[in-house]
């Protein structure tokens, strides 16, 4: 206002419809995004950083929490408290799902891409179809192959004069048994990202190595690995950030407490359950950005190891 | 400018006016709750025609965090809002429900007409009465006759004392091969709920202290009698609600459950129907009585028509139509005392070979003593669990699991 009539200033011109819109229509257009991004992403993220510091049981409603300094977080860093055993499960339940994706898919890709160009597409439809599917079915089919008495798995050990195994009963097993389904579930996942990864890859290069003579095994070890480094890294950080946030299938087979044992409880479900079971905003807040610390300092171990010989870009 | 001004004015008050005439009241429930608000709903809109009851049902736990979001926020909420026993010391416990106790409620006046267990339970450490009870569950002890009687085994010998349930389960497994519960995680389960001292509750007494530990009777009985019937092979390892759970109760593998009286309805429509006639049911061992289920109803501090709302739990929670018409529609056993006295109470199931079961239910709800709440109550429940689970998967010992649950619990409730 007081530039707009001040003496000292040359005078603007006046407010006009065609200049206002100019000026405004970028921030209009973008401002969807930015509405967004601050009402679920920006406030929630700052929201539970200031919980994280506070004592609140949201049934006391908006207002009424008492600040408690790190109290949340030394709870959570406390020698044997849940945080520890629920977070070993993850990294357990996420090792057990996650090496073995890789360890399947990459070589999978390899023959897709190498020896089944042809069906390739369809192929990876099949693959890719597990990853699209609602996780709430696909633990139900599961559920229904790991059952007890009634399954599909022990139906064949009995064939067999084995079992029955207690496939989500017994603490020890239980890890595997969801590990299956995760690694099921996203291998197939992978498997694209490594073909997008090899198609990127220049036929000149495989053509030269043939010329030299290079064997199949060669061509994946000498040419394809290295090439691959960069969609290898980048599905390395996926299966890291996923797995460190495993929720829907543990929590659909062995049910909210992480089930026998609370074998199968994730850092998540913890969190999920402090939150909205035992109403305890501020320790649940205080382990989301315990989580987050991991599943970062994991992604830097990650960068570290993928950089590493001078960071080589292909 | 200004005429449109005072039209708008004027509309809007007429609009308010006119609100007055026709309400609508929102009402959140769940499963099977919203069944008998259903059921009662015409009886309701012939007395009052102008007020139109909106239902809001949602899944038992999406309905009970919905509400929990909805209380922390303010935004949301129901005029009436229906908890479940599991939740409903934690909503007491929070500040965003109406203290009955206060005018224009004055609902102290209506508490003798409950069980009386059913009041402890709405009723908050510093005595505001937030919910009043709809319905009750009472804890019972099942038994398949059939097979009781196969392996010769005497009922009575079973509730006298849990050594005797667990002889006789021996026996019956040695005779028809039938495992004699679901779970051995069932027996601390009701252990550790019945025959409470005065002022105690499950896991904190009335004045926050933390009971549960090795040097507590009650958890250490608990545990072991727990681990006895593990080690003796006598439970089928089965988790409630699950397949195998089911189909248990149908093909007759497992000879007992412990469960709210609310479990006869459930076997009967849609669990095991075919098993109809074969069940019985007694009190729970060693003379243990024990709250196991109900419901009850609340008024959101930020509700829009409070007045109504009230008006509705009233006529859900205290009139005697009502309560029959919801015990008939889905087997909601009435909080309200008067209701208790139905004709209905006093004819035999048939379900059940004939028992006259309700009235051996009544009974025990009149015997179930209040228990003392406690808001870290579901984190105690969960650490006892797991713990619980190591021994009996792990073979823990048992003072050491209790000891271990003891400081977990300890560091969580602050």
């Amino acid at each position: 206002m007081s530039d707009r009539f001040s003496p000292s200033r040359p005078a603007r011109p006046r407010w006009s419809y065609a200049r206002a819109q100019q000026r405004l229509a970028p921030y209009l257009f973008t401002s969807p995004f930015f509405i967004l991004f601050l009402v679920f992403s920006l406030f929630p993220l700052g929201f539970s950083l200031f919980l994280a510091f506070h004592l609140w049981n949201p049934l006391d409603g908006l207002g009424n929490w008492r600040f408690v300094g790190w109290e949340n977080f030394a709870l959570a860093l406390g020698a044997r408290d849940q945080f520890w055993v629920a977070l070993k499960n993850t990294v357990w339940i996420g090792l057990l799902s996650g090496v073995p994706q890789h360890l399947v898919a990459l070589p999978l890709a390899f023959v897709i891409h190498q020896f089944l160009r042809r069906w390739q597409t369809g192929v990876s439809t099949v693959l890719f179809l597990p990853y699209i599917t609602n996780a709430v079915a696909i633990t139900i089919v599961f559920g229904m192959l790991y059952s007890e008495n009634l399954g599909l798995l022990n139906y064949l050990l009995a064939q067999l004069g084995l079992g029955p195994v207690r496939w989500l009963a017994v603490p020890e097993l239980v890890p595997y048994s969801v590990g299956a389904v995760v690694f099921w579930r996203y291998v197939g996942w992978n498997v694209i990202l490594y073909l997008s990864g090899l198609q990127a890859i220049s036929e000149d290069v495989y053509e030269a190595a043939t010329v030299d003579g290079a064997s199949a095994w060669q061509k994946f070890w000498f040419i394809t690995l290295p090439l691959l480094r960069p969609m290898m890294f980048y599905a390395f950080t996926l299966t890291i950030v996923g797995n460190m946030q495993l929720f829907e299938e543990p929590f659909i087979m062995v049910g909210q407490g992480g089930g026998s044992g609370g074998a199968g409880l994730t850092s998540a479900m913890h969190i999920f359950n402090t939150a909205f079971r035992d109403l305890d905003m501020g320790y649940a807040s205080a382990m989301s950005w315990l989580l987050f610390l991991a599943i970062f300092a994991l992604s830097m171990v990650n960068n570290y190891l993928f950089s590493r010989d001078g960071g080589r870009e292909p | 400018m200004h005429r449109t001004a005072l039209t708008l004015a004027a509309a809007l008050l007429l609009g308010s006016a006119h609100a007055q005439d026709k309400v609508t009241l929102t009402v959140a429930a769940f499963p099977s709750l919203d069944s008998a608000i259903k059921a009662i709903i015409p009886a309701w809109n012939k007395l009052h025609p102008n007020v139109t009851i909106k239902l809001q049902a949602q899944e038992f736990a999406d309905h009970h965090n919905a509400m929990t979001t909805a209380l922390a926020t303010g935004q949301g909420l129901p005029d009436v809002m229906a908890i479940e026993i599991g939740y409903v010391s934690k909503f007491a416990e929070g500040r965003g429900l109406e203290d009955l106790n206060q005018a224009p409620y004055s609902a102290a006046q209506y508490k003798k007409l409950f069980t009386p267990f059913t009041i402890g339970q709405a009723t908050s450490a510093d005595k505001r009465f937030i919910a009043m009870p709809t319905d009750i569950g009472p804890g019972t002890f099942f038994y398949r006759k059939d097979i009781l009687d196969k392996a010769g085994v005497n009922p009575a010998s079973m509730t006298g004392s849990w050594e005797g349930f667990i002889a006789a389960g021996k026996t019956i497994k040695a005779k028809t091969g039938a495992s004699l519960i679901n779970t051995a995680a069932s027996i601390n389960n009701v252990i550790i709920r019945t025959n409470l001292k005065k002022g105690e509750g499950i896991y904190f007494d009335d004045k926050n202290n933390l009971l549960v530990g090795p040097d507590n009777a009650r958890f250490v009985r608990a545990f072991t009698l727990s681990k006895q019937v593990r080690d003796a092979g006598l439970d089928a390892k089965i988790g409630e609600w699950s397949n195998e759970w089911y189909d248990a109760f149908k093909k007759g593998t497992v000879a007992t459950q412990f469960s709210g009286a609310w479990l006869q309805g459930a076997l009967q429509n849609w669990m095991a129907p075919d098993t109809k006639g074969l069940w019985r049911v007694q009190n729970l061992p060693e003379k243990g009585f024990a709250s196991w289920g109900g419901s009850f109803y609340a008024i959101p501090s930020r509700a829009a028509n409070k007045q109504w709302a009230w008006e509705f739990i009233k006529f859900m929670t205290l009139n005697q139509t009502s309560q029959i018409t919801a015990f008939k529609d889905n087997g909601a056993f009435p909080a309200l005392l008067t209701a208790q006295k139905d004709k209905a109470f006093s004819e035999a199931v048939p379900f059940l070979g004939g028992q006259k079961a309700r009235i051996l239910w009544r009974d025990a709800a009149a015997r179930t003593q209040p228990i003392d709440v406690n808001r870290y109550d579901s984190v105690a429940e969960q650490i006892v669990q797991t713990e619980l689970t190591n021994v009996l998967e792990q073979g823990k010992d048992v003072k050491q699991a209790l000891a271990d649950a003891r400081a977990q619990i300890a560091r969580r409730a602050r």
